[in-house]
């Protein structure tokens, strides 16, 4: 692999950060503040797809910021593994702005300004884990996430966001200190270094197998954001946040960049092959398989929607844990490309839960019987994003779900190919009632007859991301290609 | 002995100061400030320049009154006491400048003997760095002390009360550190710290050394306020004067452990430090991480900001002490860093505290409500501090309990590994509680009320700023610092 020097990698991630000052400064022109958002989406999206050929092409990018620790700089580089993730987050991004813009200004929400500031922080750490070049600098731009969360989480600044806050923070900081930093430096202790290499850093070590178990779980249990239970509970308590918050949470950021570290681990820290000699790997699926039914099950039983949609996020993440536990290249391929794939399917079911209270007020499911006649378009991006969910085609989520079924197969691996089938009959269970009774059963205010659409800044980003969850299914070229690339196939 | 006497300037410069303050200030207050931001500032850019000396050509030793070593007193500016004396002078600098404001403030017209007092402390600083003396370093210890305890009786309230308190725990630790010279002296007949170096290794008295060994760390602990001899810090510190705190709480732990460490390996070595007697290596590491754990506990019960951070304070000082007794290069690296490191994030912590102080009624958590709409650039500065404090990178805290914890690990010491990161975590919970009460306000479900910013002065604020943006510099530039100063700092013998 070519290794190319370029100051690219840190324009990607800076790019907002740096907009997020004439942000601040724009507090009393809301058109120009939310300019300078778009701007800097736009342009972050511009650097990433010109670095796009160049990773397609085999080349990596990389730019020093600071040698820090010997052997540990802190380091950004953009290979195959981190593009596919910047893609998705970065394209997502403009779509959250822009629905952002929508659904604040109708909802008359305060603190803008801040609001749109810690987004453009937020938006920057999240590039910055992709394109890291090692895990100190992963652990870095994972903290600078969870810390620019935390107002947006708690925007509301009432009684409920402060739990929920308090939650957040407990949760994905207190496992991130106490287990992934041991974790962290027990690695570098042992390998002298921190690189994200194909293969792994962990196989020539002196580590012992009970050693390698016990990083494994720090690890999986330690980066939080993915959610793995029983570190899933802050998921579901940060609906207290915004629904463009939740949206970025579900799709472009938060929880994403949980599930690629530890994806990362496990494919440049451990490498596939040593979890497979050491049959890390089963167990791994097995673990998070607990996780993906009662995340499924447990999502039955909401009333709410957006915490239906919060537990269905629980469950799905595991599934890319599941794809890279399998350790067959079809099972990672399908992990990886999964997260493309939810990313898109969710982000839609977040934005339509969005503009379903925007329109009409309401959070429960069982008040929004035929409200689907009301918002035809919103329903249809609904019924289109949970589609892709499930799984069928012609969604982009059939096309992970089918990587990650063949995966299973190949490893013989039954059960998990139950544990999928079943899943996705829950899936299909508690996503489809909702369409079923936005459509077909008789509303039971009479409030709904007077709800309208939500405005167009929030249905032009669910109708975009709807389709493009299709457009998946039909040009998964780039992604595919990217995986196989990140996979060293 | 060196061409130029920079080390003299640092020195003279906050001493000559002082007395100028005393008279000159007594005639109009407007001499006070340029006085000592210029002593101050003389005293930076020397340290800068020596700094560079030191690296470029080595060692400097210089003798006073040209008597020479072991008969006169020697002083001696290595590496490690070259980056002390930068962080001295600058971080005085620093916090003068805010000192200003606050004093003028809490004590008008008595501001001039405050910082005669002031100086002299600096001074006495600076004196304890470059001092190869093992007696003189006894008088400097004293002189800082007695400036210290001056300063903290200043103070409102049960200030004189927390001075008293200060002088008795101080004694005894000078007490101590004394009995401690004197046992060296009979043994050895000298005081100065390299000719006692020499002497020590051929003697055959081994209970007498270890007891002066003993006598000198025990001193010393209690100067630190090394848990459980910490008793006085707290006190003293939380009710001293807003402008004595920024320039105590930064630097006199700090510079002590700065002693620890010359004691241990100029005047002792590592060999007999760590390899006389066997098992005191192991109980002194287990002692700083029960140090950490009590005193973040005792964090964890304050309601009131100051009084917090004197306990953060007291649990950082087991996470230097507990480097340096890890005997691995890692563990000193880290110490080292951290000195360098908490200086500057208590001095960011402690310049917020007192920017809050000048706009709020008091400092219990009570009276933090709402105050990130107040008083925002001071918040932003202080929640840096308080990431820096946590370990999250890039501020530089991450990379000094990088290799502490790395030591720990090296070492096989999970005791110590594990209390830093229980600390770490113990400190998120403190500061996180702050963030939360001055992001959301006061009373749960209450409507915020929507205040105009009204932010601390700008003299106040500036200094603040400037250290909090010093937090990520210092950070990201760590792996330099290492490698170009700290790493010469190490000992032969780890």
């Amino acid at each position: 692999m070519e290794n190319i020097s370029s100051v690219w990698p840190l324009a990607a991630v800076v790019i907002s950060l740096t907009a997020a000052i004439p942000i601040l400064l724009s507090e009393r022109r809301p058109n120009l503040r939310e300019g300078w958002t778009l701007l800097a989406g736009l342009g972050k999206l511009s650097i990433v797809a010109a670095l796009l050929p160049g990773v397609m092409a085999g080349k990596r990018y990389v730019f020093t910021i600071a040698e820090v620790l010997p052997g540990v700089p802190i380091q950004l580089r953009v290979d195959a593994m981190g593009m596919f993730f910047a893609l998705v987050a970065s394209f997502l991004w403009i779509f959250t702005s822009l629905y952002s813009i929508g659904y604040m200004r109708t909802l008359r929400e305060h603190d803008q300004t801040r609001y749109f500031a810690s987004f453009a922080v937020a938006i920057s750490a999240t590039i910055g884990v992709a394109f890291s070049a090692n895990l100190l600098t992963l652990y870095l731009f994972y903290e600078m996430l969870s810390l620019s969360t935390y107002p947006l989480v708690t925007h509301e600044r009432n009684a409920d966001s402060r739990a929920s806050g308090r939650k957040y923070l407990t949760y994905i900081l207190g496992t991130s200190i106490g287990l992934v930093l041991p974790a962290m430096l027990i690695v570098y202790a042992a390998a002298g270094t921190l690189d994200f290499t194909t293969g792994g850093i962990l196989a020539g070590t002196t580590l012992s197998p009970a050693t390698l178990a016990l990083l494994l779980i720090l690890f999986v249990a330690g980066f939080a954001k993915a959610g793995v239970m029983p570190f899933h509970a802050w998921l579901p308590a940060a609906m207290v946040a915004p629904t463009p918050v939740s949206s970025f949470l579900h799709g472009v950021a938060v929880v994403k960049v949980g599930v690629f570290s530890i994806l990362r681990v496990i494919f440049d820290i451990f490498g596939p092959d040593l979890l497979r000699d050491l049959n890390y790997g089963v167990v791994l699926t097995y673990f998070v398989s607990i996780t993906i039914l009662s995340a499924s099950l447990i999502a039955l039983t909401q009333d709410n929607l957006k915490r239906r949609l919060a537990y269905s996020t629980v469950a799905q993440l595991s599934y890319m844990i599941l794809g890279a536990g399998m350790l067959t290249a079809a099972g990672m391929t399908g992990g990886l490309l999964h997260i493309a794939m939810h990313a898109f399917g969710k982000i839609t079911l977040f934005f339509c839960a969005g503009a379903i209270y925007v329109a009409s007020h309401k959070k429960y499911i069982s008040e929004m019987d035929g409200l689907g006649r009301r918002m035809p378009i919103t329903y249809a991006a609904f019924f289109l994003g949970s589609m892709s969910i499930i799984g069928l085609p012609p969604f982009g989520g059939f096309i992970s779900k089918w990587k990650l079924v063949v995966g299973a197969a190949e490893g013989g691996q039954m059960v998990i190919l139950t544990v999928l089938l079943v899943s996705s009959l829950l899936n299909a269970a508690y996503f489809l009632p909702i369409v079923y009774r936005g459509f077909f059963m008789p509303p039971r205010e009479a409030s709904v007859a007077q709800v309208r659409e939500a405005p167009a800044f929030c249905l032009v980003p669910l109708c975009v991301t709807a389709l493009g969850s299709m457009a998946l299914f039909f040009y998964p070229d780039i992604f595919l290609r990217l995986a196989h690339l990140a996979l060293g196939e | 002995m060196s061409e130029t006497n920079l080390h003299m300037v640092i020195l003279a410069a906050p001493l000559l100061a002082a007395f100028a303050v005393n008279l000159l200030g007594r005639l109009s207050r407007a001499w006070i400030a340029p006085l000592t931001l210029g002593a101050l500032g003389i005293s930076t850019l020397a340290s800068v320049g020596i700094l560079f000396q030191v690296l470029g050509e080595g060692t400097i030793r210089y003798t006073v009154g040209n008597w020479s070593p072991p008969f006169g007193i020697e002083l001696v500016v290595d590496p490690l006491s070259a980056l002390m004396l930068l962080l001295v002078s600058s971080v005085a600098l620093v916090a003068t400048v805010s000192a200003l404001k606050s004093v003028q403030l809490e004590m008008e017209g008595r501001e001039h003997l405050f910082f005669t007092l002031y100086l002299i402390l600096i001074a006495g600083l600076v004196g304890l760095v470059l001092t190869a003396d093992a007696f003189n370093l006894y008088v400097l210890l004293e002189i800082t002390s007695i400036t210290s305890y001056g300063l903290i009786a200043m103070g409102r309230g049960r200030a004189v009360l927390s001075s008293f308190n200060y002088i008795i725990m101080g004694s005894i630790g000078a007490s101590f550190y004394l009995l401690g010279v004197g046992y060296l002296y009979i043994l050895t007949g000298s005081l100065n710290m390299a000719d006692i170096a020499g002497i020590l290794p051929g003697l055959n008295a081994g209970a007498a050394v270890a007891t002066a060994f003993a006598f000198l760390l025990v001193g010393l602990w209690i100067k630190m306020a090394f848990f459980p001899l910490h008793g006085w810090l707290s006190p003293a510190y939380s009710h001293a004067p807003t402008g004595a705190g920024v320039l105590m709480a930064p630097l006199v732990t700090k510079v002590t452990i700065y002693l620890m460490i010359r004691i241990m390996f100029s005047v002792f070595s590592p060999e007999y430090v760590f390899s006389a007697h066997p098992g005191i290596q192991t109980a002194i590491v287990w002692a700083a991480a029960l140090g950490i754990l009590c005193a973040s506990a005792l964090a964890l019960g304050q309601r009131d900001l100051r009084k917090m951070l004197t306990y953060i304070i007291v649990a950082e000082v087991g996470y230097m002490v507990g480097g340096v007794w890890l005997a691995n290069a890692n563990g000193m690296t880290g110490a080292v860093l951290h000195i360098l490191n908490d200086a500057l994030m208590t001095l960011c912590l402690f310049l917020s505290v007192s920017a809050i102080a000048s706009r709020t009624s008091s400092l219990s958590f009570d009276s933090l409500g709402g105050l990130y709409r107040r008083m925002p650039l001071t918040m932003a500065a202080f929640t840096i501090g308080a990431f820096s404090m946590i370990g999250v990178p890039p501020t530089c805290g991450f990379f000094s309990k990088w290799y502490l914890i790395l030591g720990g690990v090296e070492a096989g010491h999970w005791g110590f590994v594990a209390a830093l990161v229980i600390s770490s975590l113990v400190n998120a919970v403190l500061f996180f509680r702050i963030i939360e009460i001055a992001f959301f306000g006061n009373i749960p479900g209450e409507p915020v009320v929507q205040e105009a910013p009204t932010e601390a002065p700008w003299s106040m604020l500036s200094p603040l700023v400037v250290t909090a943006v010093a937090l990520i510099v210092v950070g990201l530039g760590s792996g330099r610092i290492v490698s170009g100063i700290i790493s010469l700092t190490i000992p032969g013998g780890f």
